[in-house]
């Protein structure tokens, strides 16, 4: 669009007096002058109607984000970003319109096939539209069903969420409909302050979701589901926001095995979570973000930060997350155990292949008593990646009765790649009882070559070895869901030997 | 030799000519000639470091050999071709001598999966599961498997007995043409070997031929041969009857040292 290309340039070129000025005409616009400043907030909070409050708290977050540095303790590596260098909004493109499954790229369908998704489903993914007047009426079929089922099936989910007092809606409509609770808890798991790429995302943040759940409801279904079908456009920097009130209980799946692809490069996203009093939260997540091509060019970039706060006594947060996509993975999904007998887990699949770069792990702070969480982490590194697991295990001096069992066991496939076990574990009280198991194996070519003499090809061998070592996170996964990221595995380390 | 011409008249199955392997630039095969012919049983013995452990390894396909020279013929079909698997595919099987273990994989997934891979490679329907579920209950009934067992890993924490007998299983369940068993009775005492060479004698047919390799006389006792080879230094120097073996075990093997 050179038109807002053209203004886009022009605003660059005068200060800041006239560009207060060129702003009504600005909004119109769908992209965001390029850089970070005051004004990009202010247009971003202006562009999503949000009251003088939010804008406040974006604001506080950028100042605070301009004393910050950015961290250099993960083990990747990658080439400075220029920050001012970037669009930090860009309004939601609608998606290219296409009529018939036959447009959309073969090796992309292929991978669908491999997924075992319905072909009926890879419409709604991709977005296929009925055409007016459309010869080929079996073609036509597909495309109206897509439409017709997407439309329905989301009208039916929300009618059932309504009945049962559950609140789901993108946290930009939140903001405006449930203002006392998102000043409540946003933020207040995740400060403004925390760390470079939070306080980044909380000054620039784009959407994401918004969950409530209402005291002693049970959410009547995954809310993955849900995922599956609608196609998200929340940008690059996603701000998810998940209260499970006391006595409640909430699924939620975020992400998509199906490969996603994206022109922005830096991906920093903050997901809070709240359990509150014998709550609990089970938060999954499948990324398939672009991990770059054959030589390592390209891939998202993506600096997460995600933490749960298991906020009331016998609460429990669940993370689970299968990561094969990205470029470079900086992720510590963690749990703060700060009411007593409260329960934090972590359960990780990370696979690595080409040039990617893993640093995730988790951390479990125990503040409460008789607090006690879990690690599992499978690491799988192939090609010529590198795969860190990174975990800190503390007990507070009050936090009696503190227990963690932490395994991370991490495989190599072939001999360029590496696999590394960074644990940190701090104990303040003598009653802590913490466990660490770590292994480091080789995927041996004994064990290939046996199920290759048994019929397998190279390919079906490595996967189903791999999916024999990850079993235990897999089964952690909502059903419909780990048959679908079991043929991911397989599709992620497809190549990944002789 | 009036034995082998006996069975000359039989249909080869599998005709290993002149054939030269090499591991890292050292030769252990030099110009092994071999001919089995269907139902029959060969047993090949021979010292350590003989090479028989090489030759079932590259019958089957196992990476990190050279051929250098000659030719194995399966079903008059080029093996050498022939990718592992294909070979599994077209009924090669190979029993291992140190079975691998395989966390994660439960036993009862892995034989699906194994054979619903070969029957695909050949054009035939995959199994389904209460098809499959059917057959491995037979056949594992018949081997004395419990089905416990195939819930369990692959051959994890499973006794050196119940490995070789998950080996005979998967034998009977892929009904191959041609079955190698490398060192079966390695590791295992009399009654686990009586177990196992019984599940495997059941599986004797006109249409199967064995390759049994062994150190010892004793598994031989078990599973009586039609032909038994003698080994050395990566040639085959004598063959004969099943009374052979019997001769072996008296006089040893420092007799062939000097013929190789």
């Amino acid at each position: 669009m050179p038109a807002v290309q053209e203004t886009v340039e022009r605003v660059k070129r005068i200060d800041v007096d006239q560009y207060r000025y060129g702003f009504e005409t600005l909004i119109e616009s769908d992209k965001a002058p390029k850089g970070l400043s005051e004004e990009t907030v202010k247009f971003i909070s202006q562009k999503k109607n949000e009251p003088d409050w939010m804008l406040q708290w974006r604001l506080e977050a950028y100042r605070r984000w301009l004393t910050m540095t950015e961290p250099t303790w993960a083990r990747v590596d990658y080439p400075k970003i220029d920050f001012q260098d970037l669009y930090y909004y860009a309004a939601p493109k609608p998606k290219k319109t296409v009529t018939s499954l036959d447009e959309i790229d073969p090796e992309i369908l292929k991978t669908y096939e491999k997924l075992g998704i319905p072909l009926r489903e890879v419409a709604m993914l991709e977005g296929v539209e009925p055409k007016v007047g459309e010869e080929d009426p079996a073609k036509r079929k597909i495309a109206v069903d897509a439409v017709f089922d997407s439309v329905s099936v989301a009208t039916t989910f929300k009618a059932e969420l309504k009945k049962a007092g559950v609140i789901f809606m993108p946290i930009s409509e939140a903001i405006r409909e449930h203002p006392e609770l998102v000043q409540k808890y946003l933020g207040s798991v995740v400060p403004t302050s925390d760390n470079f790429y939070a306080t980044l995302n909380s000054a620039v943040f784009s959407d994401g979701s918004f969950v409530y759940v209402p005291p002693g409801v049970r959410c009547p279904m995954e809310l993955s589901t849900y995922f599956r079908i609608n196609e998200r456009n929340t940008g690059q920097f996603e701000r998810t926001l998940i209260i499970a009130d006391k006595g409640s209980y909430v699924s939620y799946l975020e992400g998509c095995t199906a490969p996603q692809r994206d022109e922005n490069q830096l991906h920093a996203a903050v997901v809070e979570l709240v359990a509150h009093d014998d709550a609990e939260i089970k938060y999954s997540t499948v990324q398939n973000w672009y991990p770059g091509n054959s030589e390592g060019k390209g891939g998202i970039y993506n600096f997460v930060t995600k933490r749960g706060d298991c906020r009331g006594n016998h609460s429990k947060i669940s993370w689970t997350q299968v990561e094969t996509g990205s470029a470079i993975t900086w992720k510590y999904p963690s749990c703060i155990l700060r009411g007593d007998n409260s329960r934090g887990e972590f359960y990780s699949i990370a696979i690595s292949n080409g040039f990617q770069q893993v640093d995730s792990g988790t951390k479990m702070i125990h503040l409460g008593k008789n607090t006690s969480s879990r690690i599992i982490s499978k690491g799988i590194a192939a090609g010529k990646s590198q795969n860190t697991y990174r975990g800190l295990v503390t007990a507070h001096r009050k936090a009696t009765g503190a227990r963690n069992f932490t395994a991370c066991d991490s495989l190599l496939i072939g001999d360029k790649c590496g696999a590394h076990t960074v644990p940190y574990i701090e104990a303040k009280n003598s009653s802590a009882t913490f466990e660490h198991e770590a292994t480091t194996s080789k995927i041996s070519e004994d064990v290939l070559f046996y199920c290759i003499q048994r019929g397998l090809s190279q390919e079906e061998a490595v996967g189903l070895v791999v999916n024999g070592f990850v079993k235990d996170v897999l089964q952690q996964l909502p059903m419909e869901f780990a048959v679908e990221a079991q043929k991911l595995i397989s599709i992620s380390l497809e190549g990944s030997v002789g | 030799m009036h034995h082998l011409n006996k069975l000359d008249t039989k249909m080869a199955l599998l005709e290993v000519k002149d054939l030269k392997v090499r591991v890292e630039e050292r030769e252990i095969l030099h110009g092994l000639t071999l001919t089995v012919n269907e139902g029959e049983i060969h047993a090949i013995m021979g010292p350590n470091g003989s090479g028989k452990s090489t030759l079932s390894h590259v019958i089957a396909g196992k990476p990190g050999y050279e051929v250098t020279d000659g030719q194995i013929l399966f079903k008059g079909e080029d093996l050498l071709e022939m990718e592992p698997n294909e070979r599994a595919a077209k009924g090669v099987f190979l029993a291992f001598q140190y079975p691998v273990e395989i966390p994660g994989v439960a036993t009862m997934n892995f034989l699906r999966t194994a054979l619903n891979a070969q029957r695909k490679a050949r054009g035939e329907d995959e199994y389904s599961t209460p098809d499959f579920l059917k057959k491995v209950r037979e056949v594992s009934k018949s081997l004395n498997i419990p089905q416990d067992m195939l819930k369990r890993g692959v051959n994890v924490g499973f006794s050196g007995g119940e490995k070789k007998r998950n080996e005979v299983l998967q034998m009977a369940l892929f009904e191959p043409s041609l079955c190698i068993l490398d060192e079966m009775d390695s590791g295992l005492d009399i009654d686990a070997l009586r177990i196992a060479a019984d599940g495997v004698n059941a599986l004797r047919s006109p249409k199967r031929s064995m390759v049994v390799i062994t150190h010892y006389q004793r598994l031989l006792n078990y599973i009586v041969p039609d032909v038994v080879h003698v080994m050395s230094k990566g040639r085959v120097v004598k063959s004969g009857g099943k009374e052979l073996a019997l001769e072996l075990e008296a006089s040893g093997y420092a007799q062939f040292e000097d013929a190789a």
